[in-house]
């Protein structure tokens, strides 16, 4: 390149040229990018050859994350000891990541717990890359929530970033068009001067991956507490879709069948999950690329959204056109994890040739390329026929691809590298038949006095101090608007988005395209009229973590009840739940005891309402100097509309006049609440009672009043009570209201204000309506209470009234409620 | 394309990393004409009408966003066909079309970063300046329009003399409202002279940040507001009066 002139303008020819970052120019043919097979590098490379022979040598496995006797194991599965190639693959598949040995135990119990009524909509369930649902008409849905902690704490930006872009292709994985992201946030304090660094890259990060990919982002979580101070939360959610016919699933079938390699190059980037590959005693990694320390790049990914943008729709034109047998996606452990899950799952073994893996950098070693966590890389099963296809459909999308290797029938996972054997084992021993762990677990004896000090004896304000308590309380960071977090999310990409946040859940609807139509999809334009299409899902994702570390059993089961509440708040169907379970380290008795109680709560809780778990993540080690996170089981329901068009919106002032319905049971319930957190900076005591049988109940209640058309507005009661759903729902609809809190209750105004009891929801009907809905309520024993009205022609502006507490005009509460974040993030 | 469709056909162009086609292509289904999809690579527009060069991350904005789609076959021959004083083709960008239509010379000046430096999506009110143009002529003049707006580039800019020339030709065809009690009524990006969307001196060729095709009704977007501007294209395209209403 030293021949470049510095004045040289390029010509329109060479700009197009150095469009090159996922391979525009020469994309196929890869030959002269590495060392042709069989050239030797310049050190000895590991065989199972040279393996065999020397016996003794020492190996870094403890280095490596493996255990003395996870070792020996790996010696015992292969008769002799592992290679550098195999010891890498091994060290990364049996991590904890990957191989969910300390939480495999406990999660058999969803499994478990699953009847076989629930599993009649299941296609796929845990096991697969996502769940995936039926939800009529030859339509499915598959979602999922990923964890992607540790990375953005490193890097907030690419940490969040990369996160997005590994759960999107675990959905595309499955053969669905990604509709739809979400993202379930917990930082440290708002005011912390860390969050200053943390907040606003890991925003920017899920917004500029999923801006740049063209997916709506409909949702989520925003929570701050202490103990994510050092340990942020980035879980990321995905929701696909697909024909029921079209589902695909990872697994390599057929003898002969090629494996294909498509997408980025795979460079030295993401190695750090494995550090100390990199260390000077891991034989093999002296090369002509000059010292070990030299060829370490940061451990945290760098996402490229432009690349996985072509690889979407390149893979969707691929599944469409029936060129695709199997498929996974690359994400932790990279291609050790892709060509092992992907063996172990089909019928027989497989034989894969790294010198034909393009790669970002010269001379990698086979254990380099095969723990690579480079992004935006998927692996497919070709049928030889269709290989010339296949990488056609690559070239007009501008992906770089490779044929790498073929299915067999000799039962073992075999690769080479530069003409020589560097791997040869049972997949199976790889993906699947990892270390199980029974970690001990036990109930800490802390966790009585810590429900022995209840909010009993903390100061409750009097009613002459509502007024400025409610304006601090919808400023808080846990409480106030998300606006500048989601104003920085693209939520109307692909025009099928019917509602995002603020709303209870996000709503899309199912676009008549998705990944059916080969024919839209080559045309790179939505061929169909997706006008007559109203079918719909709605998501919803909640965790209250406090609750959980007052009872994480029943916290895991009051995050479900909400998780489902806003779906039926939207006159969603329930229909699955997903999990992303975010706890401390495993090796505390006290944090495995959390994790095993929060999912047989959670299980239970599944079972009680019908709906299946159909897959979830764990991440363990959240923890900062010793001190875990507050457990955080977060729990995602999927919702479906037959009829999307008559979902119900949490704005209220579509006429004046209706009347407002408190429904379910308010108790003085306080512990754990954000009233406690927020003034008493207290967390004790029991969480609110959770009652899943009065949720299917106001579930019913909902769906049926949506159906109906009795319904004009709704929002779910959560943190903040009564006057924090009152608040959101007249902003939302930037219409007043006045309330009249009932006398006979035996709860005063601050109690029946701010109680987070359960099973609530605040609903406005049209007077039309109000005695068909209210009968209905009755009929159905649902306790109801007739709480205000909406008033839409206040002369002096909308306003906000709660008869004999407070009024407020409506600027007055949106400037509290929206001023929180922008103040602390500019 | 799937279907009998008897509309004027009206071009959407995708690239890679083109991510607002399909509903472009919508929007326009949405008038009654036929959307055709052109692929980047391809030098042809297969006898359409009217081109719309829609939103995105073209290329994933590198270099320069817009700058490589620019350069792109299919926008070499909108190019020539839009300056071809026989052709007369209307062509329309939003967002990433801005940039690629300012890219290509079709349109003077350029967008840069917000002036707060991040990604905006909000929902818009936007006064109609201009409608005479083809792609406005179904507004009345004045009208406020509430259009979602989305992008970390958007911010109009162009040199004083740039600047008197449009406002002096009426070809500043939206402005964002700065003033009113309304949500979305204030300039979001520091753009000069409040400007969202411009036009070429005859109306032909037109562009905005903002994105009418997700204003094409009250169920997925904030408004139908944006159906006017698809609608005005139509008429134009139907009546042969290329030149809008001037």
């Amino acid at each position: 390149m030293s021949a470049v002139d510095p004045h040289h303008r390029p010509g329109a020819e060479e700009l197009l040229d150095v469009t090159d970052p996922v391979g525009a120019v020469s994309l196929i043919d890869q030959a002269d990018h590495h060392l042709a097979p069989g050239v030797a590098p310049a050190s000895v490379q590991d065989t199972v050859h040279r393996a065999a022979a020397t016996p003794h040598q020492a190996q870094p496995y403890r280095e490596l994350g493996l255990k003395d006797d996870e070792y020996a194991r790996i010696k015992e599965i292969l008769g002799r000891r592992p290679t550098d190639a195999e010891l890498a693959m091994y060290s990364v598949m049996w991590s904890e990541h990957c191989s969910y040995k300390s939480s495999k135990v406990h999660l058999r119990y969803f499994g478990e717990t699953t009847t076989e009524a629930m599993q009649a909509t299941m296609l796929a369930g845990i096991g697969e890359n996502a769940g995936v649902v039926d939800i009529g008409d030859g339509w499915a849905v598959t979602f999922k929530v990923e964890s992607h902690n540790h990375p953005s704490f490193v890097e907030p930006y690419q940490g969040a970033a990369t996160g997005v872009g590994g759960i999107v292709r675990d959905i595309l994985a499955m053969g669905a068009r990604p509709v739809a992201v979400m993202d379930q946030l917990r930082f440290g304090p708002a005011d912390a001067p860390d969050s200053q660094r943390v907040v606003p890259g890991v925003v920017a990060g899920v917004g500029g991956y999923g801006n740049s990919l063209g997916l709506p982002n409909i949702g989520g979580e925003v929570v701050f507490d202490a103990s994510y101070a050092g340990n942020p939360l980035v879980n990321a959610a995905c929701i696909g879709v697909l024909r029921s016919a079209d589902l695909h699933t990872a697994h390599a079938s057929g003898t002969g069948n090629k494996v294909v390699l498509y997408g980025s190059r795979t460079g030295l980037d993401g190695i750090g999950g494995v550090s100390v590959l990199a260390s000077d005693t891991f034989s093999g990694s002296e090369s002509a690329s000059g010292s070990t320390a030299r060829r370490k790049l940061p451990s945290v990914q760098v996402g490229d959204p432009f690349a996985e943008k072509v690889l979407i729709e390149c893979t969707l034109e691929a599944f469409a056109a029936g060129l695709v047998v199997g498929i996974q996606d690359l994400g932790g452990a990279g291609l050790s994890c892709a060509t092992s899950e992907l063996a172990s799952a089909g019928d027989g073994g497989m034989h894969v040739t790294l010198d034909a893996v393009p790669t970002r950098a010269e001379g990698m070693t086979a254990a380099e390329i095969l723990s690579s966590e480079s992004q935006e890389r998927m692996c497919a099963v070709v049928i030889p026929d269709k290989v010339d296809d296949f990488l056609a459909v690559c070239a007009r999308w501008e992906v770089e691809a490779a044929v790498i290797g073929e299915v067999t029938d000799t039962g073992r996972l075999v690769i080479t590298h530069h003409g020589e054997t560097v791997l040869d084992v049972p997949p199976r021993t790889v993906a699947h038949e990892g270390p199980v762990y029974e970690r001990p677990l036990a109930r800490p004896d802390s966790q009585d006095a810590l429900i022995a000090d209840t909010t009993a004896s903390l100061a409750r304000p009097q009613t002459g101090e509502l007024r400025e308590l409610i304006l601090r309380m919808i400023a808080s960071p846990n409480l106030c608007s998300r606006g500048w977090v989601t104003d920085q999310y693209d939520r109307y990409v692909r025009g099928n988005t019917v509602l995002a946040q603020p709303a209870d859940a996000g709503i899309i609807r199912v676009p008549s395209s998705s990944a059916a139509s080969g024919a839209a999809v080559v045309e790179g334009v939505d061929a169909k009229d997706d006008a007559t299409t109203v079918r719909g899902i709605a998501m919803a994702t909640d965790c209250n973590a406090r609750y959980t570390m007052l009872d994480p059993y029943a916290g895991a089961q009051l995050a479900l009840a909400e998780a489902y509440r806003n779906v039926v708040s939207t006159g969603g169907v329930p229909t699955a739940v997903t999990n992303c379970l975010n706890f401390g380290n495993p090796e505390d008795p006290a944090v495995m005891w959390q994790f095993s109680q929060a999912v047989r709560g959670l299980a239970d809780g599944c079972a009680l309402l019908g709906i299946p778990v159909t897959g979830g993540n764990v991440s363990l080690y959240n923890q900062t100097a010793g001190v875990n996170i507050l457990p955080t089981p977060v729990v995602g329901v999927l919702g479906v509309f037959d009829d999307v068009t008559r979902r119900i919106l949490p704005g209220i002032g579509h006429e004046d006049g209706e009347t407002l319905l408190l429904l379910g049971e308010t108790r003085d319930e306080l512990d754990g609440s954000e009233w406690a957190n927020v003034v008493h900076g207290h967390l004790g005591g029991v969480p609110p009672r959770v009652d899943l049988d009065a949720e299917r109940k106001l579930g019913e209640i909902l769906i049926a009043g949506s159906r109906d058309g009795m319904i004009s507005a709704a929002h779910d009661l959560s943190e903040g009570g009564l006057v924090q759903a009152a608040v959101e729902m007249c902003l939302a609809g930037e219409t007043g209201a006045r309330l009249v809190l009932p006398a006979d209750t035996g709860l005063d105004a601050f109690t029946q204000l701010f109680s987070e009891s359960t099973g609530r929801v605040l609903v406005a009907v049209p007077r039309t309506e109000e005695l068909r809905f209210t009968e209905m309520c009755s009929a159905r024993q649902q306790p109801w209470v007739k709480i205000g009205i909406v008033d839409a022609g206040n002369p002096a502006g909308p306003h906000l009234e709660i008869q004999d507490v407070a009024t407020f005009g409506l600027g007055e509460l949106r400037e509290a409620w929206e001023g929180t974040l922008p103040a602390l993030f500019g | 394309m799937t279907g009998p469709q008897t509309g004027p056909r009206i071009g959407v162009v995708t690239f890679p990393g083109t991510l607002d086609d399909i509903d472009a292509a919508r929007a326009v289904r949405y008038t009654g004409a036929e959307p055709v999809a052109l692929w980047h690579a391809d030098a042809d527009l297969r006898d359409v009408e009217a081109v719309v060069v829609p939103g995105g991350f073209s290329y994933g904005d590198y270099l320069r966003a817009g700058a490589i789609a620019a350069q792109a076959p299919v926008m070499r021959v909108v190019v020539e066909q839009a300056r071809s004083p026989h052709r007369r083709l209307p062509v329309l960008g939003i967002c990433n079309g801005f940039q690629i239509l300012c890219e290509a010379g079709l349109l003077p000046g350029a967008l840069v970063r917000n002036a707060e430096l991040r990604f905006i999506c909000r929902d818009q009110w936007l006064r109609v300046e201009n409608t005479s143009s083809v792609w406005s002529t179904r507004y009345e003049p004045g009208a406020e329009i509430l259009i979602p707006m989305k992008n970390a580039e958007g911010r109009y800019v162009a040199d004083d003399a740039v600047m008197d020339e449009l406002e002096g030709e009426g070809r500043v065809l939206f402005r964002y409202v700065t003033e009113g009690p309304q949500r979305g009524a204030t300039n979001p990006n520091g753009a000069l002279r409040d400007i969202a969307g411009i036009c070429s001196a005859d109306g032909r060729i037109a562009a905005l940040m903002p994105h009418p095709e997700h204003a094409i009704d009250a169920f997925t977007g904030p408004s139908d507001d944006g159906m006017g501007i698809f609608l005005s294209a139509l008429d134009a395209i139907t009546t042969g009066d290329l030149a809008g209403a001037r």
